[in-house]
């Protein structure tokens, strides 16, 4: 039930949030857009159970990456973003989840939308379509507070510009870059319209973000004329263990 | 209750439920004992502030499921659901792929 994963290394993405490498013994390997539940036991006994996205490609060879976000009044995330250090030991839970997954043998368009770190499991479904070196049509429309908050800005950039590009499109909501053409905002009916897969087409949308984020979204694709069952969410925010 | 957005969705729930399926239960397809709403359990609102977890329809917030676990006992209560039914079928093209 509970694996031992190794941290084998550790990158820092922005200033709040670090990716996770790590080693798993035995660990079946996952499907992109699945997650893992984290047991993290303090030295009285007390633990606490917290779930991440995979943002890494699956493979055979039991790596799995976890790119996590510090919470300021988290009790997990400010241990694994500051704390942890490679050769340290974490308790795993997982592969989970069996719905909001991108299969690489799926080649209908796929529609991405993610708000802030909601943008990790999409990854792995953009690095999964990559190493499968797969064809199918992807967009990404990555809703994110400002330029230095962005997430594999560099591999996005490289993945757009090449044969079979993922189409990228940001929605910055409070800070833009210099010269960028739309004020800050949240994404709305226009940036849909504008960016994302028309739903003639009928594209598989992965949604990830917060719930507000998420229930925002489903609402504007099916205003566009997806069908809720073309739309796939998953939702995160602190869960209610004891704070 | 929705209106506060303070629920998460049933891939929240997915980690704890997999101590007691077998079979993943976020593609599993819950018919509603209120409405009669059949929907992916990936798709209820689920509550984790509770001691425990409560999953709710994500059409009318009838009460699917809820798990509590205190002291190595794990109570299960499914009555707001007619039936949960699991695809077995993308499991095995899952393992045949990865062999």
């Amino acid at each position: 039930m509970w694996h031992v994963g190794t941290v084998v290394a550790l990158n820092d993405e922005t200033e709040t949030v670090r990716t996770v490498r790590l080693k798993v013994s035995n660990w079946r390997s996952h499907v992109a857009g699945q997650h893992v539940d984290v047991r993290v036991t303090a030295s009285d006994g007390y633990s606490a159970v917290r779930s991440y996205s995979i943002a890494s490609a699956p493979n055979s060879d039991g790596h799995l990456e976890l790119t996590i976000e510090r919470l300021p009044e988290g009790e997990v995330s400010p241990y694994l973003t500051q704390e942890v250090e490679v050769g340290d030991r974490l308790e795993l839970r997982g592969p989970i989840g069996g719905w909001f997954v991108w299969r690489n043998y799926q080649t209908e368009p796929v529609q991405l939308i993610g708000g802030g770190s909601g943008i990790v499991p999409l990854m792995a479904m953009i690095r999964s379509r990559a190493s499968a070196g797969s064809s199918a049509p992807f967009r990404l429309l990555y809703s994110v507070r400002e330029p230095s908050a962005v997430l594999y800005r560099d591999e996005l950039h490289t993945l757009s510009n090449r044969d079979y590009p993922v189409t990228v499109s940001y929605a910055y909501t409070r800070a833009i870059p210099q010269g960028w053409p739309r004020p800050p905002g949240h994404i709305d009916a226009s940036l849909i319209a504008n960016t994302t897969w028309p739903s003639n087409l009928a594209p598989i949308c992965y949604v990830c973000g917060p719930t507000s984020f998420v229930e925002t979204i489903a609402g504007l694709l099916t205003a566009c004329g997806h069908g809720t069952d073309k739309i796939r969410a998953e939702r995160f925010g602190p869960t209610g263990e004891p704070q | 209750m929705s209106s506060d957005n303070d629920y998460l969705d049933g891939n929240a729930a997915a980690g704890e439920l997999s101590s007691i399926f077998a079979t993943d239960i976020t593609a599993a397809e819950g018919q509603c004992a209120n409405c009669g709403a059949t929907k992916r359990f990936a798709e209820a609102h689920v509550y984790m502030q509770t001691p425990g977890v409560v999953a709710r329809c994500a059409a009318c917030e009838h009460v699917l499921l809820r798990v509590v676990n205190v002291r190595h006992r794990i109570f299960l209560d499914v009555r707001g659901m007619t039936f949960l039914s699991f695809d077995t079928s993308q499991d095995r093209r899952t393992v045949q792929a990865a062999s």
